[in-house]
C-alpha cells in the first residue's frame, strides 16, 4: 500500500535527521531532546514492522526511562559546553585530524554494512506470511524457551542498579 | 463508509472538545467542594452559583502578560506546557467510554465510543504518562530559576518513581483479564454474581485499586504528594516562572491527567459503561458518573489529607507502595492459577 | 509497501550515525547517546528479521537488547558522574593520563 511506503519513507526520515543532528549538537540536552524525538520516529517503523508491543515498549523504556535518566544527569552535572576555545570557536563536526579520519571510517562501515545486509537476494514483495503481533505468544515464548536469559536478565538488571548507586555515591567525608 | 468516518472524526473532535470543558468544569468543582468542606460558600458571584467561575478565569489567565525570564531557554521554555498538555490529551485517545452504539439509529454498524482501540491500550496509557515526566523536567530546567529546577527534578523524581507501583496495579488487572485492550477488559465486567454484586474487578482486587488510586494521585501531583508544587514551600514549583497562557496549559494538563487517572482507574475497576436498568448503547451515562465518583474523591482528598514531606513521600512510593504492589501481584497470579478465573 | 531491504538499509545508516558520533563527539553524554543510536539500530535489524521470518524471536530479543542498553546507560551515566566529579570536565581527551 502507498500509505505503509510513504509512513515508513516519514519515520525514516525522522529518524535519521534527528540521529544527525544529535551528534551535531553543542548542547546535550538538545541532544537528548532529539534522540527522544528519533525513539519515537523507530516506534512508528516497529508498529509498521507490526510489532505494536516492541513499539510501545520502546517508548516506556528508552523514550520514558533511559531518556529521563540521560536528562537528568546532563542537567545535575550542568556543563553544557565542551571545554577548550578552540573548540568553542570550531563546530565540532569541523575540526581536522584524526576526526575526519572518523568520519570516513563511520562512511565505509555503511556501505560495508549496506552491502552485507542486503547481498542475500533482492528481496520484491512485501514481507511473506503472518507476523506474530500478541503479546500473549510473546509472553509464553518469553517465559518458556528464553526463561534463563529473562532470569539471568533481571540480575543484571539488579546488578547494575547497585553498581550505579555505588559508583555515584560520594564518598563520606569528602565535598 | 462514510457515514462512519464522519462519525469517528467527529468522536475524535468531542473527545478533545470533552475534555477541555472537562478541566473548566474541574476547577469549578474544585473550588465549591473545598468551599464546603471548609463551611465556606465559594464562588457563588460570577452566574447562578458561581457556575461562570472558570470562564472568568480562564478570561483573567487570557489577558495577563505573558512572561518569560531573561536567562531562560526560549525553546525548551515554549515546548515544555506543550508536551505537558499533548501527553494529558493523548492518554485519552485509546480510553473507551462507552459501549457500541449506533447514536440512535443515524449509522448503519455501531461505533465503540473510543478514539483508537489498539489491543496494547493499557500500555499506551503508561507510555503517554512516562511521557508526560519530560513536560515537567523541561519546564523546570529552561525556567533557569533555583526553585523551578528543584520543584521539576523532584517532581520527576517522584512521577517515576510511583509509575512502578501504577504498572504493577495495571499488571495485576492484566492477569485477570487476559487482554491488554481496554475494550476487551470492559466487556469482562459486564453481569454479575448472583444478581447482586457486579463483576468488577474492584472486588477480586480491592489492594490492586487502592494501590492504582494512590500511585494515581502521586503520579498527577496531587495532594497529598504534591509537595513539589506547594506553596508553601518552593513557591509554585516546575511552573513558578510561568505566567498566562502557559500557566493555564500546565493547569489544564494536570486536570485532565486526573480525569485520565480516573477515567482508566473506572475502566479497570469499576466496570466501565456497564450497570443496571441501561442498555450497553447509553452506558456513557453510567460511565460519566463512575468518573464524576473519582474526581470527587480526589479532591477530598486533597482538601481533607495533609501534605507529605518529600523525603516520606518517595519513602512511601518505594518502600510500602511497591512492595504491596508486587505482593499483590504475586497473590493475584497465585489466585488466578489456582481458581482458573 | 517498503520491503525487508528497505529496513535493513535504514538500520545501517542508523548505525553508521552512531558510529560517526563515537569517533567524533569530544563529550562523554554525546559518546553514550550515540551507542544508544546504535543499538536501537540493531534494534530495529532484529525487529525487521523477526517480521521477515515470521517468528516472535526478533521480538524477544529486542526486549533483551533494551534492557541491557538500560543497564549500561545507568552504569556508564554512574561512571561519568564519578568521573565529572574527579576532573570537572566532560571531555574523555582530559582522562588520558593513567592516574586518578
Amino acid at each position: 500500500m502507498g500509505s505503509e511506503s510513504a509512513l515508513f519513507h516519514l519515520f525514516g526520515a525522522i529518524a535519521i535527521i534527528a540521529s544527525l543532528l544529535v551528534i551535531a549538537q553543542k548542547n546535550p540536552i538538545y541532544s537528548v531532546l532529539l534522540l527522544i524525538a528519533s525513539f519515537g520516529a523507530l516506534s512508528g517503523l516497529y508498529v509498521l514492522l507490526d510489532a505494536p508491543f516492541v513499539a510501545v515498549i520502546q517508548i516506556i523504556v528508552y523514550a520514558g526511562a533511559i531518556m529521563v535518566l540521560f536528562l537528568f544527569v546532563v542537567m545535575l552535572l550542568n556543563a553544557p559546553h565542551e571545554d577548550t576555545e578552540h573548540d568553542l570557536e570550531v563546530h565540532p563536526l569541523l575540526r581536522g585530524g584524526p576526526l575526519r579520519a572518523g568520519a570516513l571510517l563511520a562512511a565505509a562501515l555503511f556501505v560495508e554494512l549496506t552491502w552485507a545486509l542486503t547481498k542475500g537476494g533482492g528481496e520484491s514483495g512485501g514481507f511473506p506470511g503472518a507476523a506474530v503481533t500478541s503479546v500473549a505468544a510473546i509472553g509464553r515464548s518469553l517465559f518458556t524457551d528464553y526463561a534463563f536469559a529473562f532470569e539471568v536478565t533481571s540480575i543484571l538488571i539488579l546488578v547494575a542498579m547497585v553498581g550505579a548507586v555505588v559508583l555515584a555515591r560520594r564518598e563520606p567525608g569528602t565535598k | 463508509m462514510t457515514a462512519l468516518l464522519i462519525a469517528q472524526i467527529v468522536l475524535t473532535l468531542f473527545v478533545f472538545f470533552m475534555l477541555l470543558n472537562s478541566a473548566a468544569v474541574m476547577v469549578y468543582v474544585e473550588r465549591k467542594v473545598a468551599a464546603q468542606l471548609q463551611q465556606r460558600i465559594g464562588p457563588s458571584l460570577v452566574g447562578w452559583k458561581g457556575v461562570l467561575q472558570p470562564l472568568a478565569d480562564i478570561i483573567k489567565l487570557m489577558f495577563k502578560e505573558n512572561l518569560r525570564p531573561a536567562a531562560a531557554d526560549p525553546l525548551l521554555f515554549a515546548l515544555a506546557p506543550i508536551i505537558a498538555a499533548t501527553c494529558a490529551f493523548a492518554a485519552f485517545a485509546v480510553v473507551p467510554f462507552g459501549g457500541e452504539t449506533t447514536l440512535f439509529g443515524w449509522l448503519p454498524e455501531g461505533i465503540r465510543l473510543q478514539v483508537a482501540d489498539v489491543n496494547v491500550a493499557i500500555l499506551v496509557v503508561f507510555a503517554v504518562a512516562s511521557m508526560g515526566v519530560y513536560g515537567i523536567v523541561l519546564a523546570g530546567w529552561s525556567s533557569n530559576s533555583k526553585y523551578s529546577l528543584l520543584g521539576g527534578l523532584r517532581s520527576s523524581a517522584q512521577m517515576i518513581s510511583y509509575e512502578l507501583s501504577y504498572g504493577l496495579a495495571l499488571a495485576s488487572v492484566l492477569l485477570l483479564a487476559n487482554s491488554l485492550s481496554l475494550t476487551d477488559i470492559v466487556n469482562r465486567q459486564g453481569g454479575s454474581w448472583w444478581h447482586v454484586l457486579p463483576r468488577w474487578y474492584v472486588f477480586l482486587q480491592p489492594v490492586g485499586f487502592l494501590v492504582y488510586m494512590t500511585a494515581g494521585i502521586a503520579e498527577t501531583n496531587r495532594a497529598p504528594f504534591d509537595f513539589p508544587e506547594a506553596e508553601q514551600e518552593l513557591v509554585a514549583g516546575y511552573h513558578t516562572e510561568y505566567s498566562s497562557m502557559t500557566f493555564a496549559m500546565f493547569f489544564m494538563a494536570e486536570y485532565i491527567n486526573m480525569v485520565t487517572v480516573s477515567a482508566v482507574a473506572t475502566d479497570l475497576f469499576l466496570g466501565g459503561w456497564h450497570g443496571p436498568f441501561l442498555p450497553a448503547s447509553l452506558g456513557w451515562i453510567w460511565f460519566l458518573i463512575k468518573v464524576s465518583a473519582i474526581l470527587f474523591f480526589y479532591v477530598w482528598m486533597r482538601w481533607t489529607l495533609p501534605r507529605y514531606r518529600y523525603d516520606q513521600l518517595m519513602a512511601f512510593g518505594w518502600k510500602v507502595l511497591l512492595p504491596v504492589a508486587v505482593i499483590n501481584l504475586l497473590v493475584t497470579a497465585a489466585g488466578v492459577l489456582y481458581f482458573g478465573i | 509497501m517498503p520491503v525487508l531491504n528497505q529496513y535493513l538499509i535504514l538500520s545501517a545508516i542508523l548505525f553508521s550515525i552512531g558510529t560517526a558520533g563515537v569517533f567524533l563527539r569530544r563529550n562523554l553524554i554525546t559518546i553514550l547517546l550515540s551507542i544508544e543510536i546504535m543499538l536501537n539500530a540493531v534494534n530495529l535489524t532484529f525487529v525487521a528479521f523477526g517480521r521477515a521470518l515470521g517468528s516472535a524471536d526478533g521480538q524477544i530479543i529486542v526486549f533483551f537488547v533494551m534492557t541491557v542498553a538500560a543497564a549500561e546507560a545507568a552504569v556508564g551515566l554512574a561512571i561519568v558522574i564519578g568521573l565529572f566529579r574527579h576532573r570537572e570536565s566532560l571531555n574523555p581527551d582530559s582522562f588520558t593520563a593513567l592516574k586518578w
